[in-house]
């Protein structure tokens, strides 16, 4: 504001063109592009940067300084479980997810360009349905009385109890996160040249061995990228433990909204929820160099 | 090389079965006539579609839903579209670690999130507000937009712009007739992405709702976990025609254009 009066007045008196003050300003932004990330950072900072801040601050603050809260988290049983849990249901899903996906996006980028459509078409279904009508359908399929029991009853066997396990939670979250997986793993086998498998089967390798040598290690970056993400979602996943889960395959997320929500020990809940975001950013980092060699590659 | 071929496709086929049906099961529960969501559904009926349109919690959750969304489409599309053509004209290394930091919202761990903006919006009466939906969804969104439309920007030649400020064209009008044309198919999957990012949001949600401001999703929550209401399948067959309506005809009036 004090500029524009600064410019007006200074012009006044000079023998300066007369567009000069309207065009300086915007001479002024271009030479400064940073300025235009100026609202998305302002956001993150008050929507984002403060509250992450403050349930870090109440972590030790809560109910008095000090370390309480963590050394609470780490000597209690019932916690070290659940985070293991947490990490082992996650392991799972992504395992899931690499097997189911890495057929499905070899097989994607073979076929015609009409049948690849079908294939990406089925890949963004789940996307077009909200998460938690998503998950009701899993609750719909894998209760005692759902889809899947009455059709194994009805050739015969036993009930199986699906709901409440862990194993449940993993078949409904790998569906879920299924499609982070097959994406990036598709983008990295679309650029694969497959004239090297072909040369390393006319110089007499076995297809078994062309793809264990050739194929597979040049779709590992697409494996390692789709796995990340894949873990790093499922680590912070609430609402599919919480319908699919029971108290035995409860995940670290639904015991940081009960210390919140019902104990109101935003202490406690604080750790656990730091505890959380410090693993998913651990393995953000371990996982960045990988990624920037996947980079590298794909640009070179 | 055959059999390879006949299992390859056979296991195919069974991810996309397993990536599309179980989302399908809902259709036929919605028509239970039995006010329980156990399978096989009997009987037919309408109830629960009415119930959906004249149940005053189902359909102001869902206009609730609707007006945030909305909301939040415009706001993370502007924010996020000036913070991509920012980021692109950044040559410095900042502009990386920028990037990276602006879109960690989509990596936060939702519950963290969640209780960190329900304690500051209790501080500062946020909580069952629209504004706090909307704050809250917007940094939810932002990360969409912007890469979407980056990735609209990397394919953009630069030099267009050149041309049209040689041609006399002061910095709007470039921006208004060469720039925001070419970048438009971004910014527009961009705003998609950031309805949809709010429209589905549930676990923020969770926190900051209030018995007077609830959205869809949280609606559906809690009427999955206090009563088996089956009106939920209504809803998610609903939900689920419209968007394969709309979809369709994208692909349809994309594939035309192209042609």
């Amino acid at each position: 504001m004090s500029q524009t009066i600064d410019t007006t007045s200074a012009g006044s008196g000079s023998s300066r063109p007369a567009d000069r003050p309207a065009a300086q300003p915007r001479w002024r932004l271009a030479a400064y592009p940073s300025l235009l990330t100026l609202p998305a950072v302002l956001l993150l900072v008050a929507a984002m940067a403060y509250p992450l801040l403050t349930i870090v601050s109440r972590s030790f603050s809560e109910p008095e300084w000090g370390l309480q809260n963590y050394v609470w988290f780490f000597s209690t049983e019932v916690n070290i479980t659940v985070l293991a849990r947490t990490f082992s249901i996650s392991a799972w899903v992504t395992l899931v997810c690499v097997i189911a996906a890495y057929p499905y996006a070899y097989l994607m980028t073979v076929v015609g360009p009409r049948m690849r459509l079908v294939l990406i078409l089925a890949v963004l279904v789940p996307f077009w349905v909200s998460g938690v009508v998503r998950t009701l359908a899993w609750v719909i399929l894998l209760q005692d009385s759902g889809v899947i029991n009455s059709v194994l009853k009805s050739i015969g066997f036993g009930a199986v109890k699906l709901i409440r396990t862990p194993t449940g939670v993993v078949i409904g979250m790998a569906q879920v996160l299924l499609p982070f997986m097959i994406l990036p793993l598709y983008s990295v086998m679309r650029g694969i040249d497959l004239r090297l498998v072909q040369a390393a089967r006319s110089l007499g390798a076995r297809p078994a061995l062309a793809f264990w040598q050739v194929y597979l290690p040049l779709s590992l970056p697409g494996v390692f990228a789709g796995a990340i993400i894949v873990f790093i979602l499922a680590l912070g996943f609430y609402i599919t433990p919480a319908l699919l889960g029971g108290p035995r395959s409860t995940m670290l997320s639904t015991l940081v909204q009960s210390q919140v929500l019902s104990l109101l020990n935003w202490g406690r809940g604080g750790a656990m929820g730091v505890v959380l975001l410090v693993s998913t950013f651990v393995l953000l980092a371990l996982a960045a160099p990988l990624m920037r060699q996947r980079h590298k590659q794909a640009s070179r | 090389m055959k059999p390879f071929r006949i299992i390859l496709g056979l296991f195919c086929l069974l991810v996309a079965i397993w990536l599309v049906l179980p989302t399908l099961v809902i259709i036929p529960m919605s028509f239970n006539e039995k006010k329980s969501l156990a399978f096989p559904p009997s009987g037919f009926t309408w109830h629960w579609y009415e119930n959906f349109f004249t149940n005053p919690d189902w359909s102001s959750s869902f206009f609730n839903s609707l007006r945030v969304a909305a909301i939040v489409a415009v706001a993370a599309t502007v924010v996020g579209t000036l913070a991509a053509l920012g980021l692109s004209r950044m040559k410095h290394v900042g502009a990386g670690i920028l990037r990276g930091i602006l879109i960690t919202p989509m990596v936060v761990p939702g519950v963290v999130l969640a209780i960190g903006i329900y304690a500051v919006y209790l501080n500062y009466q946020l909580v069952g507000t629209t504004l706090g939906f909307v704050i809250a969804h917007t940094v939810l969104a932002v990360p969409f937009v912007l890469i979407a439309v980056s990735a609209s920007l990397e394919v953009f030649d630069v030099r267009l712009e050149t041309a049209a400020a040689s041609l006399g064209a002061n910095r709007l009008t470039t921006f208004r007739t060469i720039t925001l044309p070419l970048i438009l198919p971004g910014i527009l999957s961009g705003l998609l992405f950031a309805f949809v990012t709010s429209f589905d949001e549930i676990i923020v949600a969770l926190f900051i709702t209030s018995p007077y401001l609830k959205t869809l999703p949280v609606q559906i929550y809690t009427s999955i976990t206090r009563d088996a209401d089956p009106t939920v399948t209504a809803v998610g067959t609903i939900i689920f025609l419209a968007t394969s309506l709309i979809i369709c005809s994208g692909l349809i009036i994309g594939s035309q254009r192209r042609r």
